[in-house]
């Protein structure tokens, strides 16, 4: 029954062209609303009973029908996008509202149509096992998100950033595509997940996993194949930022946790491969983070940073299950995977602050905003929140997993193998650095944009957004905070899935002991930051107050802003200690001596991205520059490209006669 | 008892900042106040009204509440001896660290409300330290669990045995480790000194250049809530859990009295860094971290 409303549905969506531009939003909320709903109440279903969910869908897919398998890790993902989706798909209505004037029916209506079916697209990868079917849904969650990225298309730089986000998603579908076809050639198996089993089982898993691992890992945003991140994202209308960075870049996740389910052996050099990328994404993730001045770049590579910590995670816990460490395997899994739920929940979030700034400021320029918290309160606090979440700060849930996975490496020291006690103790020291790096970010992120005096025009007309643009990031916020101080119920939810990967996950039930003293803990700080707040209240009010300006070394009548820290200036000690990673450029004309009256001039600084300088863009200029040597064969002239012809056909001649091919 | 160790630990946090300020005076030859004297300070402060900059935002009242609280909440895992912390649990340290770090998030962003110049550069610099000391931490507390095989303050305290040379200069560098992570948290000599009259060269005293009143009186008493923090655990690492109650309660109060005055003595004979090589300075640290951790797989005997 379900099963035939979930495919009436599917055709539903094509409705969303014949609804009025304002009704959109609506029709396609209901319709994810109804999607959410059923594959919520299987994947429910799935993790409370352990059960694996197995169904026929009415379609056949090439002669034999489509088969659609929830298990754990299906029903996990499946209900984290469910919640950042229908949040994102609350927030557009609110977000696009200025945009109903401008845009047309049709723009609109794809807009709408492709969020519906990137949906169903994202819920048919988590479901869907057979190989074919796998890569046709992902290549529909790649187009749809295209569609959803250039929504803003009369802008050169959105269609730019879009394209570069299709060619890459293409880049990564060869390599899985690769990967299955590999797999199916050398067995003969079905060419499906469940044939990759055959595979792992018979043959080295070590290079066909890192085909796999290229290709998901460009949807998931790994360094070095991160470089469509930051242009996607502050291209893509912010609900899609939220949805993107929250949900799509974790189906690369999803898919490197799938195939890892098929492995057995050689687990050992996998999790070090894992790490030592996760570990090398996320510090270089949040370097670049601090340094970066549009807003959303800076969360986009925070997206990356967290990835690392999701890899980390992951990487541990294949370690743990290599050297037989239960300890270390649960505990890794466990907090990998419960912080792909806690990244979805704070980033989207903090995207859809970030886009409620955009939306009232009309920029996303650090330098050009400031003091938001007296005109935007409400997003501002959600802001906040995000922040304070994002830097795995207590009682908030980013503290939950990345202390999961704090006590697995510390109890992993525990071990006898040296080797494996520098590995600890090197990622131990990443994610201490990632934790500190990400608190140095985001106070600057939350100071420069919400606290101080406007930094330009931009921020003073800004108003409060709408409540429907308000209600997505409470819900967010609530989540956050219910992981935060309540954490065994959703780390036991987490347990189930970790048990695809340890046999044994008595420990993470051990383990709950334990969550239940930090939600103890959380709660005796939120209680004595209430208390101290009430006393402060009584002693307030009998002591006179007094207002006046910032104390500014008798210099408080010049313009405040003027005297303020800003963005650049808040991360310039830090970018002095961070080179050669990051390199600051700095742009101006100097002064010449002869320059008597010297003439107004600019200055301006330029933080680019080393890893994509160096391996995407140096490459391709290399590239193009020897193309264009080719060029001088394209002449222009007829007779020489008959003459080409005949020449190729003489070669196919004389090769054919002295047998070489 | 184990409340003994909570309150052991906010009588000493009174009188740390006292004996400081004496043992301060007294090598320099003058009198000095008594010992009770930042004591009334802070009572003057929480009685006093307040100055509020008008580019300020609730953050700015909030933020010295929030951190004080961290301040206190991380103070109940100290143990006390034989006995746990109010709040102990496997790998507790880590909440105690991240705890700290709400702290500073929240100092940071309420200097960087007021809007003003002086403070971005404490906050700044605030930030910048306090991410490169953290590594410190986590890789001693990661030495010690290696070593014990056990991963909460109290388990690792306990479990330490001194019997070779080698855990003699485990224990020596982790004292001087702790004392010098205490120095910086608190931004002291030599990342900071509290009695520079320069702004454009302070740390933690430049971030609460607006703060007045009850909040200012409140982020003093964190201060010495800090040092106790540190001198718990140092009392904690150094001395045997089968003493005696009463040698222990004496113990940990004569640990964070020598603590106040070995700050003292420290602030007194030495010049403070150049802004510019403080990095450095704290990377140096880290690095001595590293070889609390190289003695400690010599000792399990992994390396030969």
């Amino acid at each position: 029954m379900l099963l035939i409303i979930f495919q009436i549905l599917l055709v539903l969506t094509t409705c969303v062209f014949f609804v009025s531009k304002r009704h959109m939003s609506n029709l396609v909320l209901l319709i994810q609303l109804g999607l959410a709903g059923i594959t919520g109440y299987w994947s429910i279903d799935v993790l409370t009973h352990g059960t694996v969910f197995e169904r026929e869908l009415l379609i056949n897919f090439w002669g034999s029908p489509l088969e659609i398998k929830v298990d754990s890790l299906s029903a996990f993902f499946i209900l984290v996008l469910n919640f950042t989706l229908l949040t994102g798909s609350i927030y557009s209505k609110g977000y696009l509202k200025p945009y109903i004037n401008e845009k047309n029916h049709a723009e609109f209506g794809l807009h709408y149509f492709s969020l519906a079916w990137l949906h169903i697209s994202m819920l048919l990868v988590c479901m869907l096992r057979d190989g074919l079917a796998f890569l046709v849904v992902w290549e529909m969650m790649s187009v749809f998100s295209f569609l959803l990225v250039i929504f803003e298309s009369e802008k050169k730089e959105t269609v730019k950033a879009g394209i570069n986000f299709l060619l890459q998603m293409h880049i990564g579908f060869v390599f899985i595509m690769a990967g299955f076809i590999y797999a199916y050639v050398q067995t003969g198996a079905a060419f499906s997940f469940d044939g990759l089993s055959v595979y792992f089982e018979e043959h080295h898993p070590l290079p066909l996993f890192l085909l796999f691992f290229v290709g998901f890992g460009i949807k998931a945003g790994f360094i070095p194949f991160h470089t469509w991140l930051p242009h996607a994202h502050p291209a893509a209308p912010s609900h899609i930022s939220g949805i993107m960075s929250g949900v799509i870049i974790k189906m690369g996740i999803y898919g490197i946790l799938r195939v890892l389910t098929y492995i057995h052996t050689d687990l050992l050099i996998i999790g070090i491969f894992i790490l030592v990328v996760s570990v090398v994404t996320g510090l270089l993730g949040v370097m670049y983070a601090i340094v970066q001045h549009d807003l959303k770049k800076l969360l986009a590579y925070s997206s990356i940073e967290n990835i690392g910590i999701i890899g980390i995670g992951i990487g541990i816990g294949l370690i743990g299950v290599a050297k037989d460490l239960p300890i270390l395997a649960v505990l890794g899994f466990a907090g990998g995977i419960l912080h792909v739920l806690n990244h979805s929940l704070f980033k989207s979030l903090l995207f859809y602050s970030a886009g409620s700034v955009y939306m009232r400021t009309h920029t996303r320029h650090l330098e050009h905003l400031g003091g938001l918290i007296k005109k935007m309160p409400k997003t501002a606090f959600l802001f906040l929140l995000g922040a304070l979440a994002i830097c795995g700060l207590p009682p908030f849930n980013g503290f939950i997993s990345e202390f999961l996975i704090y006590s697995g490496l510390f109890k992993g020291l525990q071990t006898p193998s040296l080797q494996t006690n520098f590995i600890i103790l090197g990622t131990a020291i990443g994610l201490t650095l990632i934790g500190g790096l990400a608190l140095f970010c985001f106070t600057k992120v939350f100071s420069i944009v919400f606290l101080g005096t406007p930094r330009s025009g931009a921020p003073e007309k800004a108003k409060e957004v709408d409540g429907s643009m308000i209600l997505p990031k409470i819900l967010a916020g609530i989540m956050i905070v219910a992981i935060g101080v309540y954490p065994v119920f959703f780390v036991k939810m987490v347990g189930n899935v970790v048990g695809l990967y340890v046999r044994d996950i008595s420990l993470i039930m051990q383990d709950t002991s334990y969550m239940s003293k930090i939600s103890c803990s959380s709660l005796v700080f939120i209680l004595l930051i209430a208390i101290l707040w009430l006393i402060r209240r009584a002693q307030q009010k009998r002591v006179h107050i007094e207002h006046g300006p910032t104390w500014g070394c008798a210099y408080s009548g010049a313009n405040p802003a003027v005297h303020q820290y800003t963005a650049t200036s808040f991360a310039n000690n830090y970018s002095e200690l961070a080179p050669p990673i990051v390199k600051t450029g700095k742009y101006f004309e100097s002064l010449k001596e002869e320059e008597i009256f010297p003439r107004p001039r600019s200055f301006k600084t330029k933080t680019g991205d080393m890893i994509e300088e160096n391996m995407v863009e140096k490459p391709i200029r290399k590239i193009i520059k020897w193309m264009e040597k080719a060029a001088i064969f394209q002449t222009g002239n007829l007779q020489h490209y008959i003459m080409y012809a005949f020449m190729f056909m003489g070669l196919i001649f004389w090769l054919t006669i002295f047998n070489i091919i | 008892m184990n409340v003994l160790g909570f309150v052991l630990a906010i009588i000493s946090s009174l009188l740390i900042p006292g004996i400081i300020t004496i043992t301060k005076a007294k090598m320099s030859g003058k009198k000095g106040p008594g010992v009770f004297q930042p004591l009334f300070d802070i009572a003057r402060l929480i009685r006093k009204g307040n100055v509020y900059s008008t580019t300020t935002s609730v953050i700015f009242q909030i933020g010295p509440i929030i951190y004080f609280a961290s301040v206190v909440v991380a103070l109940l895992f100290v143990p006390f001896g034989q006995y746990k912390g109010l709040l102990s649990f496997d790998a507790d340290f880590v909440f105690f660290a991240y705890l700290l770090g709400i702290g500073k998030f929240m100092m940071i962003i309420s200097a960087m409300d007021t809007g003003s110049g002086f403070e971005g550069m404490g906050a700044n610099r605030e930030a910048l330290y306090s991410m490169l000391v953290e590594p410190i931490f986590f890789i001693l507390m990661g030495s010690l669990a290696l070593l014990t095989h056990y991963s909460s303050f109290y388990d690792l305290f306990v479990h330490i045995h001194y019997d070779s040379y080698l855990t003699y200069l485990i224990a020596a560098l982790g004292v001087y480790l702790l004392l010098q992570i205490a120095m910086v948290e608190n931004s002291r000599l030599p990342i900071d000194d509290p009695k520079t009259h320069l702004e454009l060269t302070m740390i933690h005293e430049v971030m609460v250049l607006d703060n007045s009143g009850f909040d200012m009186g409140l982020i003093n008493l964190a201060t010495g809530l800090k040092f106790a923090l540190y001198g718990g655990l140092i009392a904690n690492f150094i001395f045997p859990v089968e003493w005696s109650l009463y040698a222990q309660i004496v113990v940990f109060i004569m640990v964070n009295l020598l603590f106040a005055v070995a700050v003292g003595l420290m602030e007194s004979f030495r010049a403070r860094n150049k802004l510019a090589k403080n990095p450095k300075w704290i990377l140096m640290l880290s690095s001595i971290s590293l070889i609390v951790f190289l003695c400690v797989i010599e000792i399990t005997q992994k390396l030969l």
